[in-house]
């Protein structure tokens, strides 16, 4: 009786494995990796929240298929998010992989995936080896190679005739990379280059310096925490009047309800913002304030394009998900509606597109957080410094 | 180099060892007297930040927030040491050490629970803004100003406590032999969930302290717990008088080198190789200092006397 029960058992579980494969064929799986918890999770919140509403729009179905998303943790480490694409790869099956905020997790990540035959849609991280020699025809990303944003904004402050700037970051692969792309645009005098601790909390003393060097103007990256402390530290050392800071990627929807005031008055570049106006950033800037209740933020934006990318691809071929070459084809024209406007993508899978000044504005109700702002376009169809030396054409 | 820049980074370097010192003062007492260590002593801090924040927009003074919120993180470092620590103290130290870094995962998880993943706004009270003219060219924040002062006081405070009352003579009697205040009849149960709870509290202090100048969010105590932690190791484990000194020595030697290490290195060496080697060598000079007194002394600058 037992040994009958155990072959049962046996078979069940061998006919379990035999069938998934083929359940699988007729439903579509996306593992979307981000990172959930710790500091930075809040941003993995906010492009979990923007795929979830992407699966709103398409009304559950993406590309016309059932459609299962299975969100995976990185924990902010290269060698967690390769073990949880491999999961995906293997234990689900997944025949898209996208997200990844980080680009030393992406790097660790995308030749993982794209090795495997799976398609790879980056939503956020652009590190230069994968707009070059890395390039990879499985490979597509919905965000920027890395040095663009510093790009414009280079390019804007040596228009502007600024001289005498300051520049600043954490000293880190990422930190190097901003301020070599904004030293590709910005050619005045440079009074220092400082690189602080990644991570670090208090900017006093690099504060106290900058002041006694007196520079015209103040260039800054500094993402997520250390943004917060740095912008509130140079409000309060009351630099904010003398010395005009510009930055990138370290005002977003996301730090401006913990520093408030100190970041008025701000200048950013980035390629999007909440204020741009086409009708699919409209309806996904009011449904997210709607369905989540705060200001979406880019990461967002980028995951939401990632899903509908996915689905642009998976409608071409007529949800036939064996036809990688079909969807390859499909993805390279760009054809959905995304958050940016039309814009067309790169030979090596980057998009070519629009970098915009933003300015920090006092908000529409009195007292509210402020705004990011679109001033004036920097960049009109940007290509990355990047592309001829990935080997794909097409 | 201008003296004024050297005055002001000088009070910067104080303002850093004072936030130091407040944490390391319960870190060091609870390590000397309970043979403790703590791992989640960054997470009073992060608690300390939390309430003082919350009782800010909820009474609207931040006169009345700061004592809600030290009686706050007094409170839950008193719940903490009754539930779950009291086991550990017969444990080795690799037992406490997973469990009170579980106690930091706790934390970080309720906090983000209560109060959600994003950094929350933590603003300094209208009368702190701004600055004070120390002297001509030399205008400091305010709020800075006040922290050291607040810590210089409750340096003086905890010197007086340890060194001239009944309490003080009993945490240092228990830093220095356990086992024989135990005997002498003294409760030290009791005397353990005073120490963690004061301890706390200091915790709380510097966290309510850095929610206006740093970050308010989950996993905030865990950046400053490891400048903590080498300023014990550089003081003496378990001496307060080594935590005062460990914490202006690393404070200094921190700020200072970040400062002007680079301009420093730019005399002898090609600017290029200031550039690279002036951030890397001022991030470990602290580390490096560490070294350097555990080869010399290996039980720190001002060891607690007698021992455990």
């Amino acid at each position: 009786m037992r040994m009958s029960f155990r072959a049962l058992f046996v078979g069940l579980a061998v006919a379990g494995f035999a069938a998934a494969p083929a359940l699988a064929q007729q439903k579509l799986k996306i593992g979307f990796i981000t990172t959930l918890s710790g500091p930075q999770g809040i941003i993995g919140e906010h492009m979990k929240n923007s795929v979830e509403l992407a699966l709103d729009h398409l009304g559950r179905k993406v590309g016309g298929l059932e459609t299962e998303v299975i969100y995976g943790d990185d924990q902010f480490k290269p060698d967690v998010g390769k073990q949880v694409a491999d999961e995906m790869l293997k234990k689900h099956q997944v025949q898209f992989v996208s997200g990844i905020i980080w680009s030393n997790v992406m790097l660790a990540v995308a030749p993982t995936v794209t090795q495997a035959g799976t398609f790879m849609i980056g939503t956020n991280a652009g590190p230069h080896d994968l707009a070059g020699k890395m390039c990879n025809e499985l490979f597509f990303t919905t965000s920027w190679q890395n040095d663009q944003t510093p790009e414009a904004m280079g390019k804007y402050m040596q228009d502007q005739g600024l001289t005498d700037v300051y520049i600043m970051a954490p000293n880190y692969a990422a930190g190097k990379d901003m301020l070599s792309g904004f030293k590709r645009y910005f050619k005045g005098r440079i009074v220092d280059e400082v690189y602080t601790k990644l991570g670090q909390t208090d900017y006093q003393a690099e504060l106290s310096q900058l002041r006694a060097k007196k520079p015209k103007a103040v260039f800054v990256f500094y993402p997520g925490g250390m943004g917060i402390s740095f912008l509130r530290q140079y409000s309060e050392a009351g630099l904010r009047g003398q010395f005009p800071l510009y930055s990138v990627y370290t005002v977003d929807e996301i730090t401006i309800p913990a520093v408030k005031h100190a970041a008025l008055g701000q200048w950013e570049t980035r390629f999007w913002s909440p204020d741009l106006k086409n009708p699919a950033n409209e309806k996904y800037v009011a449904d997210y304030r709607k369905k989540y209740g705060k200001w979406p933020v880019f990461y967002g934006a980028q995951s939401y394009d990632g899903i509908l990318l996915i689905d642009s691809a998976v409608r071409a071929v007529k949800g036939n998900l064996a036809d990688k070459k079909g969807m390859i084809a499909a993805m390279r024209k760009a054809e959905f509606a995304s958050i940016r406007g039309k814009f067309a993508y790169n030979t090596n899978h980057f998009p070519i597109q629009n970098f915009y000044l933003l300015k920090a504005v006092a908000g529409a109700t009195p007292g509210g957080d402020p705004v990011m702002e679109i001033q004036k376009p920097v960049f009109t169809n940007h290509k990355d410094a990047y592309y001829k030396e990935c080997p794909m054409k097409w | 180099m201008n003296l004024i820049l050297l005055l002001e980074q000088t009070l910067n370097g104080l303002q850093l060892g004072v936030m130091l010192f407040l944490m390391a003062a319960g870190l060091t007492l609870v390590f000397g007297i309970m043979n403790l260590v703590n791992l989640a002593h960054g997470s009073l801090y992060m608690v300390g930040a939390y309430l003082a924040t919350a009782f800010f927009q909820w009474t609207g003074s931040f006169l009345l927030a700061v004592p809600l919120a030290l009686a706050g993180t007094l409170l839950v470092g008193m719940v903490v040491e009754i539930v779950a620590l009291r086991t550990l103290y017969e444990r080795d130290h690799l037992d406490q050490v997973l469990a009170t870094f579980g106690l930091i995962l706790f934390f970080n998880e309720l906090i983000a629970i209560l109060w959600g993943r994003a950094a929350i706004y933590a603003a300094a009270p209208a009368w702190l803004s701004g600055h004070v003219e120390l002297f001509a060219g030399l205008r400091y924040p305010l709020f800075r100003f006040a922290i050291i002062l607040v810590g210089l006081a409750v340096a003086a405070l905890l010197w007086y406590v340890v060194t001239r009352t009944r309490l003080g003579m009993l945490i240092r009697a228990g830093a220095s032999n356990r086992t024989m205040v135990a005997a002498l009849g003294v409760n030290i149960r009791l005397l353990y969930t005073v120490v963690f709870g004061c301890g706390a509290a200091l915790a709380g202090l510097a966290g309510l302290m850095a929610g206006p100048i740093y970050v308010v969010q989950p996993g905030m105590g865990e950046e400053i717990l490891i400048q903590v932690f080498v300023v014990i190791v550089i003081g003496g484990i378990g001496s307060i008088r080594g935590a005062v000194a460990g914490a202006f020595i690393v404070g200094m030697v921190d700020t200072l080198g970040r400062a002007f290490l680079k301009p420093t290195l730019a005399t002898v060496l090609s600017p290029s190789a200031a550039d690279t080697a002036g951030p890397a060598l001022a991030s470990m000079l602290i580390y490096m200092l560490m070294a350097a007194v555990l080869a010399v002394r290996p039980e720190g600058l001002f060891p607690a006397r007698g021992g455990g």
